[in-house]
């Protein structure tokens, strides 16, 4: 199971964000592991500066806006 | 762009007055003579002057500057001199697009880049004050000669602000981690030139188009309402304050008036887009230019829940100190302003 974290301070974008992740992996059938993180510390941790981004398996896949929902299926799929 | 404004504006804005004209007098048969005909007619101008010139102006900001970003910014400003880094910072700030909710990640990312917190802020002071959309909305409407003072101004402030912070040592009261992250940094940076890398690919006219075309809905979708709440002011300034009321009573002579735009400034919020119009209305009702930025400054740069973010990475005191700063710095510009405008 894939573990997608989306990084974000806690901004309208990055809650469309994570529904979006949420609704396409359920639309998909897919099951993930999804968590929202919002510390700062840890943001960092990961290099990112604009936000939301999004990581799946420890690896940053995108920053600075809502992905778009090929992105969003294509993290899921492969 | 600026060319084309100057030189198409009243001929592209005569469509908006005779718009207005035929709504508010012809159907709904208002009279022009009339405090509500006025207002009304005043109102519908410059809204749908303002939304037209909204989406053109975004759509074809946000296509120019599709490839700019704050990883860009950063990896500049890391290898520059200090005596300049400022002055860049702040002219990045104005340009580079980046959501107010990632102020914290980005002033991390400086700040783990090893640069001094004094840049840093300067880059994160400017942004909200100047963006090309605020830039070119007040071109059209207020000329060319308030937008290069409005320019000025918001970059004095994010230079002069992040000139003092470095010199107080502000370093000294960032959240351990921030600190420690900063000093990580620039132990890096003094060991390897950090030769810029910077592997954003090159981007297609069709990813352009999409980018600008998202940026123009979140743009619009966001200050849509702050254009009608501060055109529906000015408005009402227009129509129902009577002529002179602003300038007898609030004028260049009062000099608490300043200071007291500040703080009224402050529990107000909006960003540089949405307080043009405001401005516009109190200049031509006769409000100085000064109160004027002092105002609008206060309302876009100065607000709580943004200092309350910052608590993240900045104690309490570093906190109270960027506060003070920033509303001297106000009350200071708009006195200058005021000062000087007679020369203009």
């Amino acid at each position: 199971m894939k573990t997608i974290k989306v990084l974000g301070t806690g901004c309208a974008k990055c809650k469309s964000t994570l529904s979006l992740i949420k609704q396409t992996a359920e639309k998909l059938g897919v099951s993930i592991n999804l968590e929202k993180l919002e510390d700062p510390q840890q943001i960092m941790a990961y290099g990112v500066m604009s936000t939301p981004a999004v990581v799946v398996d420890e690896k940053v896949v995108h920053k600075g806006g809502i992905p778009s929902p090929e992105n969003v299926v294509s993290w899921l799929e492969d | 762009m600026a060319s084309f404004t100057l030189a198409c504006g009243p001929l592209m804005f005569q469509l908006f007055t005779d718009f207005a004209s035929w709504l508010v007098y012809n159907l709904l048969g208002l009279s022009s003579r009339t405090k509500l005909g006025d207002a009304l007619h005043f109102f519908v101008e410059d809204v749908s002057k303002i939304f037209v010139l909204l989406v053109v102006m975004i759509y074809v900001i946000a296509l120019l500057r599709a490839s700019m970003n704050v990883e860009k910014v950063r990896d500049y400003l890391a290898g520059k001199h200090r005596a300049i880094a400022y002055l860049f910072a702040s002219g990045f700030g104005a340009i580079t697009p980046f959501c107010s909710c990632s102020s914290i990640p980005v002033f991390l990312g400086f700040t783990s880049a090893g640069i001094p917190v004094g840049i840093t802020m300067a880059f994160l002071l400017t942004s909200p004050l100047i963006n090309e959309v605020a830039i070119l909305l007040l071109m059209s409407l207020l000329g060319w000669k308030f937008t290069v003072i409005y320019v000025i101004a918001g970059m004095s402030i994010g230079v002069l602000g992040g000139v003092f912070l470095d010199a107080i040592k502000a370093e000294r009261w960032l959240q351990s981690f921030a600190a420690e992250a900063l000093k990580k940094g620039q132990l890096q940076t003094d060991n390897n030139d950090s030769s810029a890398t910077d592997t954003t690919p090159k981007l297609s006219l069709q990813a352009r188009h999409q980018f600008a075309k998202q940026e123009t809905f979140e743009i619009f979708g966001r200050v849509w309402k702050w254009v009608i709440i501060g055109v529906g002011l000015g408005a009402a300034l227009h129509g129902f304050v009577p002529d002179g009321w602003i300038e007898t009573h609030l004028g260049d002579g009062q000099w608490w008036s300043v200071p007291a735009a500040v703080l009224l400034g402050i529990p107000l919020y909006s960003n540089a887009t949405g307080v043009i119009p405001v401005m516009e209305s109190l200049i031509t009702n006769g409000l100085p230019i000064g109160t004027t930025l002092a105002f609008c400054m206060s309302t876009v740069a100065a607000s709580f829940p943004e200092f309350i973010l910052l608590k993240q990475v900045m104690q309490w005191r570093l906190l109270a100190i960027l506060f003070a700063l920033l509303l001297v710095a106000f009350t200071l510009l708009g006195w200058i302003f005021n000062a000087f405008t007679p020369l203009l």
